[in-house]
């Protein structure tokens, strides 16, 4: 690839003389820049840039010969092209006259003010999003009353669309999960008990952990992961491409069309799979006290039947619905919060899933301390 | 004004399609050097597809594409990306990095390809940002904080941004204000003198056609229907080339000069 050069040369009238020649383009400016930056300043003495010899110019080697001349006459140096074609001097005019500050980067701060102007935001964030979200919700329970008075105006298909992405689809993960837990129950309570010859009681600590917490706890967990998640997602990069503006536009509200058949496919399922997680749950439980323990099925489910009150199993389907709630409504709001860029996509599902576990953990805790008192 | 020499993308036989959907079906077509080829049809004729394949994002089922006499199938990756350093392209809504600031964006290729120091790197992004015709603070500026013509600039400063022999531009100034759209054919034009660049430029702009453009090339019925100057257009008897240059907006659009060729 040809090179661009630059020669320097002192005139008989004391004139500095600076000759370029070859290819002035993006490719070459690098060294040129350095060439160019290196030379002395020349006090007085007027330089000429004598383009002679160039023989291809782009905008990015005009700007270097257009800004030398610039930083010589800003000096109250004279500084003149000599050797022009008109090719060159359109070039250089073009450049002459797209010289103006550009803002480049978006205004800095110092680091201490950055980190409390974080925390400040941060603070502040979490207090519009607690407020969002109590507005949302009460956007939700309208729409939900709105819907529940002209029940034609439910969109029954994209319900069962979504019915069947939430709820169905996650049928393996979560059996497999609650299998799983199922086994180390039963293994780890096993060890425990036998020290006190009481085996028979890893049934009672599996039916009653299983069924009042842990089935329900991790499917919401893992409902929030994954349903969650694609909640904010599906509906953050519509926002991103404006169909959001253009549902409202057309008449139709978003959240009829894009939260509503979300939360109900979820509150409607979210039960089901819990039911689901409980079996998989004492499946995996009684296997593992068949093969460790050597109780037989027979006993594990005489057991069963002594050791839990079906008051047990309610607690943990009861708060499968309000868990669903909080999930979608949690997916379905950040979604909606999505600002019009890529990346923004990203951050909001990340808050989605952070924010859903947290809920429903909080909420857990609340549902626990009731039990408690009504003595159930 | 182009002397005759090697085209700079020759494309023979090309075929592209969809599944069972051909979109273009023995295309032919030539763009020689320093020429400034205006592409037109209808919407859904394939134009943003032709203009997709040549630069390799879309497979072709058959044909031969060449680009600086070289052909893009067959190349190593290195020759292949010495090819992408002497093209820009505009693609139809901006594309630009999300995450990154115009001025950002402009520099991108700049420090991927070149080793430039940061301050010059700066200095010709910002010279970039004012050629386009961006406003001074758009360049800290992110994608998403910027109306539809404005990211088109900013797309069309970082095509720019190596100071390319060959840009592609996927219809340059829809969206644009007719200043800034006559502005930007300006431009074009003057790049295209000094630089010696070519220009392959998809567009529905009557105004730029005439303007500026030195060839046009007419894509319909899967292949290149017609291709020459503006005159040959305007003679053409094809009833769908007739009435592309001939209907209200041709007419309006049509600079006075040529009404007595045409
Ligand atoms: N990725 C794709 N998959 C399937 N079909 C496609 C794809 N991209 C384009 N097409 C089809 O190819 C045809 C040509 O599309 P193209 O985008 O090139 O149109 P165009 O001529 O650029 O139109 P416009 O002027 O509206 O931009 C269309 O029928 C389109 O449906
Ligand atoms: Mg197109």
């Amino acid at each position: 690839m040809a090179d661009g050069w630059l020669k320097v040369a002192t005139e008989v009238d004391g004139a500095v003389r600076l000759q370029a020649g070859g290819h002035w383009d993006a490719r070459n400016v690098t060294r040129l820049d350095q060439h160019l930056r290196g030379l002395q300043p020349t006090n007085g003495a007027a330089v000429i840039l004598d383009l002679a010899q160039v023989e291809r110019l782009d905008t990015a080697g005009a700007w270097l010969l257009y800004r030398t001349r610039r930083q010589v006459r800003a000096r109250g140096g004279q500084a003149d092209y000599a050797g022009l074609t008109p090719a060159h001097e359109a070039m250089l005019d073009q450049v002459a006259a797209n010289d103006r500050p550009v803002e480049m980067e978006p205004p800095r701060q110092p680091a201490l003010l950055a980190v409390l102007g974080r925390v400040g935001d941060g603070t502040v964030d979490v207090m519009i999003e607690a407020r969002q979200q109590i507005g949302f919700l009460g956007l939700l329970l309208v729409t939900l009353a709105g819907t529940l008075r002209h029940p034609r105006r439910l969109r029954l298909v994209p319900l069962v669309y979504h019915m069947e992405k939430v709820g169905f689809n996650a049928l393996p993960i979560v059996g497999l999960i609650s299998f799983l837990i199922g086994v180390v129950l039963a293994y780890q309570g096993a060890a425990q008990l036998q020290r006190f010859g009481a085996e028979i009681f890893v049934v009672n600590l599996i039916a009653v952990s299983v069924l009042r917490e842990i089935a329900i706890l991790l499917t919401a967990i893992v409902v929030a992961g994954r349903s969650g998640s694609a909640f904010t997602a599906e509906i953050g990069s519509m926002v991103v491409n404006e169909e959001v503006d253009a549902m409202r536009t057309l008449g139709l509200d978003p959240m009829e069309v894009l939260v509503l058949p979300r939360v109900l496919a979820l509150v409607l399922t979210l039960p089901l799979l819990a039911f689901f997680a409980d079996m998989m749950g004492l499946f995996g439980g009684m296997l593992m006290c068949w093969g460790v323990l050597e109780i037989s099925p027979a006993l594990f489910l005489e057991r069963l039947q002594d050791a839990v009150s079906p008051w047990s199993f309610w607690v943990g389907i009861i708060k499968a619905p309000f868990f669903a709630f909080l999930i979608a409504m949690v997916g379905c709001l950040e979604g909606l919060r999505v600002t019009r860029s890529a990346e923004s996509v990203g951050q909001q599902t990340t808050r989605s899933v952070v924010t859903g576990i947290f809920l429903v953990i909080v909420v857990d805790a609340m549902f626990s301390i009731f039990f408690a008192a009504v003595g159930v | 004004m182009a002397e005759p020499q090697d085209p700079i993308i020759r494309v023979r036989g090309l075929r592209t399609q969809f599944g069972d959907q051909v979109v273009h079906q023995d295309l032919d077509l030539d763009v020689r050097g320093g020429e400034i080829l205006g592409i037109v049809g209808g919407s859904g004729t394939g134009k943003s597809v032709l203009l997709r394949t040549i630069i390799g994002l879309n497979r072709p089922a058959a044909g031969r594409i060449e680009v600086f006499g070289k052909d893009l199938a067959a190349v190593t990756p290195a020759e292949r990306l010495a090819v992408e350093q002497r093209w820009g392209v505009l693609f139809q809504d901006g594309a630009l990095f999300s995450s990154l600031t115009v001025a950002q964006n402009i520099e991108v290729p700049m420090k991927e390809h070149l080793d430039m120091p940061a301050r010059l790197r700066d200095e010709i992004a910002a010279l970039k940002i004012a050629m386009v015709g961006l406003p001074p603070e758009a360049g800290s500026k992110y994608p998403s904080e910027l109306s539809g013509g404005m990211r088109k600039r900013a797309g069309l400063a970082r095509s720019l941004a190596l100071d390319p022999d060959l840009i592609f531009l996927d219809e340059p100034t829809s969206g644009l204000d007719p200043i800034g759209a006559a502005n930007f054919d300006q431009l074009i034009r003057r790049l295209q003198i000094n630089l010696g660049l070519t220009v392959f430029m998809v567009t529905h702009d009557l105004d730029s056609l005439h303007a500026i453009c030195d060839r046009i090339a007419l894509l319909a019925e899967k292949h290149i229907l017609v291709i020459g100057r503006m005159a040959d257009m305007l003679r053409h008897e094809h009833p769908w080339v007739h009435e592309y240059f001939h209907g209200p907006r041709a007419r309006a659009a049509r600079p006075n000069n040529e009404e007595a060729g045409g």
